[in-house]
C-alpha cells in the first residue's frame, strides 16, 4: 500500500513550485502604493522654510549654476507667470508634501501598466510607464513631471524622468536646467519608504546629484487640493524681471557670516558634498561675525 | 484679394535697398535627413527636421503651413503633409525671411492651389490660382526681392510672397478658426510674424523664439533685441496656460522642441537678464571688448552658448551691445 502522507507531500511540492514558476518575479518586487507622509530630520530647515540665499553647500554646481543662483532675486517668484509654476518630479519628493502613490493595472494580464503619483504641494502628478513604452523624441514637450519609466532593481522601483521642464534644486533660486534627467529609487521597508533622488544636469552640475528622503506609509491620510489663480501681487512694469547684476548680490554673505563658515566653502560645488573637505575647510579664511544688537534698555 | 492684387501689379511701396542674400545655412547633407511629425492640438501639427520648424493646419478647407523649411527638403516636407491631409494646400504663411523658413516655398506652393474665380482669373491669368497663396509682411518682399550688386533678385521670383501685409495684424479665417498674423516690428528681423491660431490655441513664433540657442537678431534685416523682448513678451501675454503654469496655450518655436508659455517665460527671464546686464556695462562706457570679456551670459552659456557655428555667444553679445547702443 503506497503511503498517502508520501503521495500528498510530493503533490504539495509540485503545486508549490508550480506556482512559483507561473510568477517568477513577483516576490522580489515591493509594491510602494500607497499613502505616505514625510519625515523631516536634520533636513527640516532647507525642506520646509527653505534653505538660506548663497548656501550652495553640498551642491555640485558649476560656474554658471553658481552665477545663476548668484543672480537670483525671491522676487521673480512675485511675478504672476511664476506663482503657480509647480515643483519638479525630481524636487517633490522633497518639499513638505504629502505624496499618494497607486497603480494602474491591466484587466487581463494583471500586470501593472503604470505608477502614478500625487503630491500634495501644487497636487503635482506624474505617471511612470510600466509598459516598456520608449520615452519621447527631444522635439516633445516639457512638463514639470516630465516624462518617467519604470523598472524593477530587485525591491527596489527605479524611475528614470526625461523631458523635465527648467525647474530648481532648492527655494532660493538653484537651477536645475531642462536637459537634465533624474534617477529616483523607491525603496520600501515595510511601513517606510526611502526615496534616492540622482539628477543629472549637464548644464549646472560638474557631478551626479543624490539626496534622499524618508516616508512613513500613513493609511489615515487626508490631502488638501492645491487651486492656484495667478494675480498682480506688485505693480511692477510689464516685462521687468527681478534679478541682480553679477557682483551686486549683498545677500551673499550673510549665510557664511552668520554660521562661521568661510565665504570659499559656498563656492567650492562639488568638493563640499565629501566628508575630505572638512581638511581644507580649516585653512579658508572666515568673515567676521554679525554683531547681535543690544537688547533695548529697560523703562 | 485686392492685397494679392497690388502686389503683382505694382512695385513694392519703399523698396529696401540691396541687401545681401539671406542667411544661407551651413553646408548639409539632407539626403539623409527625415521630417517628423509631431500632432500638437486642435488642428496643428508640427514637422521638424526641415530646417526651421513648420507648423501645419489640417482641415476640411485644406491645409495651411507656417514656412516652408529648407529647399532641398521640399519633397519630403510634401510627402508629410499628405501624411497629415491630402486637401488642397491653401496657404502658407512666412515667419520671415530667411531661407531656412522660406527656402520651400517655390516648390511647395506649386504643389497647391489658390481659389479664385470670375474676372479676377482672366485679368491675372489662371496661373494665380495655380498655387497656393504666401503671405508675409511686406519687408519680407522687399529683402526677397531686392536686387543684389550682380543684377539677379535675391531669391527666385517663385518663391517671393503673393500677398503682404503692412498693418499691425492681419487676419484669415481657416478650418473653422481665425488665424491671426501680428507683425512684431524690429526683433529677429524687419519683417517678422507671429501666427496664433485662436480656436487650437497655437501659436507659430517662427526665430522670435527659439529652444535650441541664444536670440539671433539679425541687424543687417533690421533686427533688434528690444524687438525680440517685445515679440517674447507679446506671446506671454497671449498664451494662456492651463493648470499650474502649463499647457493650455502651446507654442512651435522657430527651433527646438514644442513649447507652452513656462518655457517661453524661461526664456523672456533669460534674454531680459543679458540684456540689462550689457546694458548697465553699456551705462558704465565699457567697449564691445569689454562687455563680451565680462561674460555676461556666463550662467547661461551652458544652454544656449556657442563657440563655433552660424551664431556663436559672441555674436549674440555683439548683437543685444549694438541693439542697444544702435551702432550697426
Amino acid at each position: 500500500m503506497r503511503s498517502v502522507t508520501g503521495v500528498s507531500l510530493a503533490a504539495a511540492c509540485i503545486t508549490l513550485l508550480a506556482a512559483l514558476a507561473a510568477s517568477p518575479a513577483a516576490h522580489a518586487q515591493i509594491d510602494p502604493a500607497g499613502n505616505w507622509t514625510p519625515r523631516f530630520d536634520e533636513d527640516a530647515n532647507e525642506r520646509i522654510p527653505g534653505g538660506e540665499i548663497g548656501d550652495y553647500l553640498g551642491y555640485p554646481l558649476n560656474d554658471a549654476g553658481r552665477a545663476r543662483s548668484d543672480a537670483w532675486d525671491a522676487a521673480l517668484m512675485e511675478l504672476p507667470e511664476n506663482q503657480c509654476r509647480s515643483h519638479g518630479s525630481d524636487y517633490g519628493w522633497r518639499a513638505p508634501s504629502l505624496v499618494r502613490i497607486w497603480t494602474d493595472i491591466d484587466r487581463e494580464t494583471q500586470q501593472v501598466i503604470a505608477y502614478h503619483t500625487h503630491m500634495s504641494a501644487y497636487g503635482a502628478e506624474q505617471t511612470i510607464w510600466m509598459d516598456g513604452r520608449p520615452h519621447p523624441p527631444e522635439y516633445a514637450r516639457h512638463t514639470w513631471a516630465g516624462f518617467a519609466t519604470g523598472a524593477w532593481d530587485g525591491d527596489s522601483l527605479v524611475i528614470t524622468t526625461t523631458h523635465l521642464k527648467e525647474n530648481w534644486l532648492g527655494l532660493t533660486g538653484l537651477p536645475r536646467s531642462d536637459q537634465a534627467t533624474a534617477r529616483v529609487h523607491l525603496m520600501r521597508h515595510g511601513n517606510y519608504l526611502t526615496v534616492a533622488v540622482i539628477i543629472y544636469d549637464p548644464v549646472y552640475f560638474s557631478e551626479p546629484f543624490i539626496r534622499t528622503v524618508d516616508f512613513i506609509y500613513n493609511a489615515q491620510q487626508q490631502m488638501a487640493p492645491w487651486p492656484c489663480e495667478s494675480v498682480d501681487e506688485v505693480d511692477r512694469p510689464p516685462g521687468v524681471v527681478p534679478h541682480h547684476l553679477p557682483g551686486t548680490n549683498a545677500f551673499l554673505n550673510e549665510f557664511p557670516a552668520k554660521y562661521g563658515i568661510p565665504p570659499q566653502a559656498t563656492r567650492d560645488g562639488a568638493l563640499t558634498m565629501y566628508p575630505e573637505y572638512v581638511l581644507r575647510l580649516k585653512t579658508l579664511p572666515k568673515l567676521p561675525r554679525p554683531v547681535k544688537p543690544a537688547p533695548a534698555a529697560p523703562r | 484679394m485686392a492685397l494679392c492684387l497690388a502686389a503683382l501689379a505694382s512695385p513694392a511701396q519703399g523698396a529696401k535697398p540691396a541687401s545681401p542674400a539671406a542667411p544661407s545655412p551651413p553646408a548639409h547633407d539632407y539626403s539623409k535627413d527625415e521630417v517628423h511629425v509631431l500632432p500638437v492640438q486642435g488642428n496643428i501639427f508640427m514637422l521638424v527636421g526641415a530646417g526651421g520648424n513648420i507648423t501645419v493646419q489640417a482641415g476640411d478647407q485644406g491645409v495651411l503651413l507656417v514656412d516652408t523649411g529648407v529647399a532641398p527638403m521640399s519633397e519630403k516636407v510634401l510627402a508629410a503633409i499628405r501624411s497629415i491631409s491630402t486637401r488642397p494646400l491653401r496657404y502658407i504663411i512666412n515667419t520671415h525671411v530667411h531661407a531656412d523658413h522660406t527656402g520651400g516655398n517655390a516648390t511647395i506652393a506649386k504643389a497647391g492651389m489658390t481659389i479664385a474665380g470670375g474676372n479676377v482669373v482672366g485679368d491675372i491669368g489662371a496661373s494665380a490660382s495655380n498655387q497656393a497663396a504666401v503671405i508675409a509682411y511686406q519687408s519680407v518682399l522687399d529683402r526677397m526681392s531686392a536686387p543684389t550688386s550682380g543684377g539677379e533678385r535675391a531669391t527666385a521670383q517663385d518663391s517671393w510672397p503673393t500677398e503682404t501685409f503692412t498693418t499691425p495684424e492681419r487676419h484669415i479665417f481657416f478650418n473653422g478658426e481665425g488665424v491671426q498674423m501680428i507683425h512684431v516690428p524690429a526683433a529677429h528681423t524687419d519683417g517678422d510674424t507671429l501666427v496664433f491660431f485662436r480656436r487650437s490655441d497655437v501659436i507659430s513664433t517662427g526665430d522670435l523664439f527659439v529652444t535650441t540657442s541664444y536670440p539671433i537678431v539679425d541687424l543687417s534685416r533690421g533686427g533688434n533685441i528690444q524687438g525680440v523682448l517685445a515679440g517674447l513678451n507679446k506671446i506671454i501675454d497671449l498664451a494662456i496656460p492651463a493648470e499650474l503654469q502649463e499647457g493650455g496655450t502651446l507654442i512651435i518655436p522657430g527651433h527646438g522642441r514644442l513649447c507652452d508659455v513656462a518655457d517661453v517665460v524661461f526664456y523672456q527671464e533669460m534674454v531680459t537678464i543679458v540684456r540689462d546686464r550689457v546694458q548697465d556695462l553699456i551705462n558704465k562706457h565699457q567697449t564691445l571688448e569689454q562687455v563680451k570679456a565680462a561674460r555676461p551670459t556666463l550662467d547661461y552659456d551652458p544652454r544656449y552658448g556657442a563657440t563655433s557655428g552660424f551664431w556663436t555667444t559672441d555674436k549674440f553679445v555683439e548683437a543685444v551691445y549694438k541693439s542697444l547702443s544702435e551702432k550697426h
